[in-house]
């Protein structure tokens, strides 16, 4: 099988969805001339032309809302951008116009629109460029939001989004998109709201998404050579959550660690957490942990960047705590 | 409406001459419609205002009334396939592009039978069947929506148009801005239709707009734009005509400005004038009401006696009182709605 990177995977996938249905067009800043800030949209000007693959000016509120208006009268646009800290700008766009359009008009009018780019931390980024949004999204009722951990995720859940009659948030590992692994050359799709059991043990659960699938499966490896055994389910799609997969997982363990890369009030995890105590409560042997970043804005220096962000020893710490072993 | 030139600078900009509308033609038919539409509106908010008040309405409700010449007048100038995007105040607006009034009183009373089944009120009127795409309540940010839509219809090679309604505030918002910009950038079929009727809540204009004339904002964009008296329906006809002709025929937006006044309040939480507004302005305004003016010039034309308003009145008041029934008798919405349409199902 090919071996892609996550970056060629997901410009893979966009070229496949824009060559079946030219109803589905591109547009952001510097997605056609520059080839993409992240090199994602790389040829794809030259094989489908300006009116599909758009270069927009510097307007993130101005372009979503464009492609929400294209979207309600039939096109397919898929909106980049350039990282999901600058769509804050646009979040009046993606939460009072694409999710609730199909409510407000009573089923009249659905919003196919993708919005997508890098999002999470990244490195020596500071404050206002190294950042997880997926909470922010996942509270929103007609939203699906969905984060690829590995190449083959990248382009299947691309690929369904695309699909989706429905808005649908793509939040891609900043820090991922030169990491490698096998990609079919097929036209599959990974489905929306369905977890993938990534790792299988009996001793604990991991569950995470996005780019932290990275850290907890390290995490695993580095767990296996003490003989612990660990379960990662990545969720895949964060909204809405495969629930049943996570409960099976835990009624199996007993045990559960959730891994994220957002903030800890109001995040993914304390989600998971709640599921996980209603329904599983009788099966828990020990209170879930959260890893997740630390409660200030990004730090610059190295040093204290480190200490701000989740990783490889944190998970394997919180994993050993719900096992009583530390 | 002046007459667009071309600038130095490539962009389009209008000529100082005072808004007078051309002769309509003497088209008593088409004059008898206009009235008939503003009139069916007059008539339902006036009974919307008695449901408000006796409860049968709830949360907020902006009503229209004054502002009748800019919808019938605009609206008289599209094809049924042409696209129709605006904001909170849009009862006026859903009647005149033809949505009935039978559901639109009963989205307003949340009854089942309402144009989106209760799910939206007063703000968020919808109607595919008309191309009526809302509707919406972020002051500015229908904008880049409707920019959108005509970018749907230059992308397809459609000559279909897309018309934008807006209040004065929304000039000075962002999202303006960068629609237009993108309008004028790509040439896309829009029509921007400022509706001024010289408040934003209880800010005048002139407290709010860096400048007076807000059609001028086109010029940064390169969007031809014009300014109209937005009380006389004959006025508001001829300028949409000419940008709407535009869009159609030379793929260009416009961003219009209608110069109207609303004689209601900004919200039913709002009196009739006001503490920003005097009585005496309002008095002033209420001598130009659209509906009188209309009435005025088909009378002078022999176009409709004394007798043929009536019967007109006393039709848009039938249908009003019938709508008021149909809202009253359709139910609220079952309990299973609750849930309807937050996604779309899809397999994918
Ligand atoms: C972004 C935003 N800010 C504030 C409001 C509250 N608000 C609703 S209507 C309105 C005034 C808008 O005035 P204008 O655009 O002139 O339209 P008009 O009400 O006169 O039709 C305000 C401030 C809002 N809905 N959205």
């Amino acid at each position: 099988m090919p071996v892609l990177t996550y970056r060629d995977a997901l410009g893979q996938a966009l070229r496949e969805e824009m060559q079946r249905d030219d109803r589905v067009f591109l547009l952001g800043e510097e997605v056609a001339e520059y080839n993409g800030a992240y090199k994602v949209s790389k040829g794809l000007l030259q094989e489908f032309g300006p009116m599909r693959v758009v270069d927009t000016p510097i307007t993130e509120l101005g372009f979503a809302g464009l492609g929400v208006g294209a979207a309600m009268v039939g096109l397919r646009p898929i909106v980049e951008f350039m990282t999901w800290n600058f769509a804050l700008l646009a979040l009046d766009q993606v939460v009072n116009s694409a999710a609730k359009t199909l409510y407000m008009s009573n089923g009249q009018f659905n919003v196919p629109i993708v919005f997508r780019g890098p999002n999470g931390t990244a490195l020596q980024l500071a404050a206002q460029h190294s950042q997880a949004w997926e909470s922010w999204l996942a509270h929103i009722p007609g939203l699906k939001v969905v984060a690829p951990g590995t190449p083959y995720d990248a382009k299947g859940l691309l690929k369904a989004a695309i699909r989706d009659d429905n808005p649908v948030c793509v939040l891609e590992g900043e820090m991922l998109y030169n990491t490698k692994g096998e990609v079919p050359d097929d036209d599959y799709v990974v489905p929306l709201g369905k977890a993938d059991l990534k790792r299988e043990g009996d001793h604990a659960t991991i569950v995470t998404h996005g780019k932290m699938v990275l850290v907890a499966m390290q995490a695993a490896d580095q767990l296996a050579k003490e003989g612990l055994r660990v379960d990662v389910v990545d969720l895949r799609t964060v909204r809405p959550m495969d629930t049943e997969a996570v409960y099976a997982s835990v009624r199996k363990t007993n045990r559960c660690v959730v891994v994220e890369e957002g903030w800890e009030l109001c995040g993914v995890g304390a989600q998971v957490v709640d599921y996980v105590q209603r329904d599983c409560f009788d099966h828990l042997d020990a209170p879930v942990l959260r890893v997740h970043q630390a409660d200030v804005p990004m730090p610059y220096a190295k040093q204290i960047e480190k200490l701000a962000k989740p990783d490889v020893p944190k998970t394997i710490a919180a994993v050993k705590k719900v096992l009583y072993l530390e | 409406m002046a007459t667009p030139t071309a600038s130095a600078n490539g962009a389009t900009a209008v000529l100082d001459a005072p808004s007078h509308a051309p002769d309509p033609a003497g088209d008593a038919e088409l004059n008898r419609a206009l009235l008939r539409s503003m009139l069916l509106q007059r008539r339902f908010e006036e009974r919307t205002a008695e449901a408000y008040a006796i409860g049968k309405i709830g949360g907020f409700c902006h009503l229209y009334i004054g502002q009748e010449a800019v919808s019938a007048g605009a609206m008289s100038v599209l094809r049924p396939d042409d696209y129709v995007i605006t904001t909170y105040r849009d009862h006026g607006q859903a009647l005149a592009r033809g949505i009935s009034a039978r559901a639109v009183m009963a989205e307003l009373f949340g009854r089942s039978g309402g144009v989106v089944g209760g799910k939206g009120g007063s703000m968020h009127l919808f109607d595919a069947r008309t191309n009526f795409l809302g509707g919406h309540g972020i002051v500015g940010a229908h904008v880049p929506l409707g920019t959108g839509v005509a970018y749907a219809i230059k992308y397809r090679g459609g000559d279909q148009v897309c018309v934008c309604f807006m209040g004065d505030s929304v000039p000075n918002t962002g999202a303006f801005h960068e629609a237009l910009n993108m309008a004028g950038l790509w040439k896309l079929p829009a029509v921007y239709v400022i509706e001024n009727n010289r408040y934003g809540m209880g800010t005048a204009v002139d407290r709010a707009s860096s400048i007076r004339d807000m059609y001028r904002r086109g010029d940064a964009y390169g969007i031809p734009n014009a300014e109209c008296d937005g009380q006389d329906v004959f006025a508001v006809r001829a300028a949409m005509r000419e940008a709407v002709d535009r869009a159609r025929t030379e793929k260009v937006p416009t961003l219009l400005e209608v110069l109207t006044y609303r004689f209601m309040g900004h919200s039913m939480s709002d009196a009739v004038s006001g503490t920003y507004r005097s009585k005496a302005e309002l008095d002033e305004e209420l001598k130009r009401d659209p509906i009188v003016q209309l009435r005025a010039r088909m009378q002078e034309r022999g176009q409709i006696d004394d007798a043929g308003v009536q019967a007109l009145d006393d039709e848009a008041k039938a249908e009003v009182q019938d709508a008021w029934d149909f809202a009253d008798a359709s139910p609220e919405p079952g309990p299973d709605a609750l849930h309807d349409h937050v996604l779309v199902d899809t397999t994918s």
